[in-house]
């Protein structure tokens, strides 16, 4: 009754499929060993593994860049759940380093500083699975075609302010339940004029909804953003900055996660949200001049 | 018949898709988060997911006695992946305080094929089910490091280090390494729904 069969690693439905296991749960950016067994201990789904999270890299400024390897070993040894890690927009080489590494996503992601400001990694090339940022549709289905395996709504990292990533998310879902009522002919241009391909185009006006898993990201800071984003129908939410800027962690963490699971009960998020202490600070993203807007990296 | 109540455990992961696999196997399945409904149900499934988290969140929310003690007193239940984890006796890599609601006598080894770089699809003859072969993904997967005499392996997958059971059943507790309900064949949840929860002969409600 044993088989010794073909086993195929790196399909698009094991690529998929491992960000199907991740819904309804929270990725949570950390920097060290320490933050990851928070996160772990606190019920998140996986954890991203970076050097600065998204407010230290925007308040210091410079290059940022894929982590060092030996972080995001120790980080992989450390806690059993899922290890994310980024690698900047176009950098094929840092997601061949991380690849080798073992991570079990790659972010190819606006908040580190673009490689290439033409090009997006050609991700079908690879066996690990990556998730994108998208600020709309078409945005998505390009980087879909690409090769990426689940996608995130931008918004805007490293703030705390979730006016963003509640924009990118509606943009996303609206745009979506516009195609599922359109007339078959009308596919083409709308396929042309999101500039993306007529066959992932159809594919979502068929199916009204994305081929792969929606998470939200960037600004999201507090367990009623967390219920928000989900309410307006992610399939999970990122927290980067929002848990460790915070004045407790681990009580922040795992508020967020309960909120992420009843997102439809304002008495749970009530109760979590009792006590919590200060939240990060944050920046409107309304004050951030254009050129610093993370959102508006990647094409 | 009554119609049969069935819930999945609908605290994170992929339960939509376990609602869609007992759909289409032609019976309905609801999604069950409060500790209330557990008394409702007549079989429940567990989904796949972070099983660190649904047993924390399970712990959380007061689920966590109430399902072990239903599984206790036979409640008919299915795991795919987290879910085989969650119905293991002992699990090998758990994380600290890792709990499992247990009731299958068998150690689980978590993600014991490797990190997602070895996540793989490969066909598995199912005792029980019928050719053509089950489609399993395998994502991030335990398997089953050991059984106990009363548990049935119903498949086995052949690596490096041996041959490890991938499917296992015990009473009417079903476990499974794989997520049939990630593919649209229906056939494990149709075997659990019609060869054991049809079959328990626990009261109908």
């Amino acid at each position: 009754m044993s088989d010794s069969p073909v086993k195929v690693t790196g399909s698009g439905r094991v690529k998929r499929g491992m960000a199907e296991m991740l819904k309804g749960g929270v990725i949570m950016d950390v920097v060290n060993v320490e933050q990851a067994k928070i996160a772990e201990d606190s019920g998140a789904v996986a954890v991203m593994a970076l050097e600065r999270v998204p407010a230290d890299i925007r308040a210091q400024g410079g290059v940022s860049r894929m982590s060092d390897p030996d972080m995001i070993a120790a980080i992989q040894a450390a806690v059993s759940i899922p290890v994310m890690a980024k690698v900047r927009i176009g950098h094929f080489v840092e997601a061949q380093v991380l690849e080798s590494l073992g991570v079990d996503y790659i972010d190819e992601s606006e908040v580190l500083s673009p490689a290439d400001y033409e090009n997006h990694i050609d991700k079908t090339k690879f066996t690990i699975p990556f998730v994108c940022g998208a600020t709309n549709l078409g945005e998505a289905l390009r980087r879909i075609n690409e090769g990426a395996a689940m996608i995130r709504s931008k918004g805007e990292a490293g703030t705390g302010d979730v006016s963003n990533a509640t924009t990118h998310i509606r943009t996303l879902l609206r745009e979506i339940r516009r195609l599922s009522s359109m007339r078959e002919d009308e596919i083409y241009v709308a396929a042309k004029e999101m500039s993306a391909p007529y066959e992932l185009v159809k594919e979502v006006a068929d199916t009204g909804k994305l081929p792969v898993v929606l998470f939200t990201a960037g600004g999201i800071a507090t367990p009623a953003d967390a219920a928000m984003m989900m309410q307006l129908g992610a399939d999970g939410v990122f927290v980067g900055s929002g848990i460790f800027k915070s004045g407790n962690p681990a009580q922040r963490a795992a508020a967020c996660v309960k909120a992420t699971t009843y997102y439809t009960d304002p008495k749970v998020i009530a109760d979590v949200s009792r006590g919590l202490g200060e939240a990060m600070v944050g920046i409107n993203v309304a004050d951030i001049p254009a050129p610093h807007r993370l959102a508006e990296r990647g094409w | 018949m009554h119609q049969l109540r069935i819930g999945v455990l609908a605290l994170q992961g992929d339960f939509r898709e376990h609602i869609r696999s007992v759909d289409l196997a032609g019976y309905e399945a609801f999604a069950l988060n409060r500790a209330a409904q557990v008394d409702e149900i007549d079989a429940l499934i567990i989904p796949g997911g972070e099983s660190t988290t649904i047993a924390k969140l399970a712990r959380s929310f007061d689920l966590f006695a109430p399902i072990a003690s239903a599984i206790e007193s036979g409640l008919p239940v299915y795991g795919s992946c987290a879910g085989m984890i969650m119905l293991a006796g002992e699990i090998e890599g758990a994380a600290s305080g890792q709990e499992s609601f247990g009731g299958i006598d068998m150690k689980v080894r978590r993600n014991a094929f490797g990190r997602q770089v070895d996540s793989f699809e490969s066909d598995i003859h199912f005792v029980g089910i019928a050719q053509p072969a089950i489609h399993g993904v395998f994502i991030r997967a335990p398997w089953v490091e050991s059984v106990g005499e009363s548990v049935e392996v119903l498949a086995s997958i052949s690596t490096e280090s041996g041959e490890h059971p991938v499917a296992v059943r015990q009473g009417n507790l079903l476990a499974t390494s794989f997520h049939p309900e990630i593919t649209d064949d229906f056939r494990v949840h149709r075997y659990f729904i019609e060869e054991m929860v049809a079959k328990s002969g626990r009261p109908t409600r």
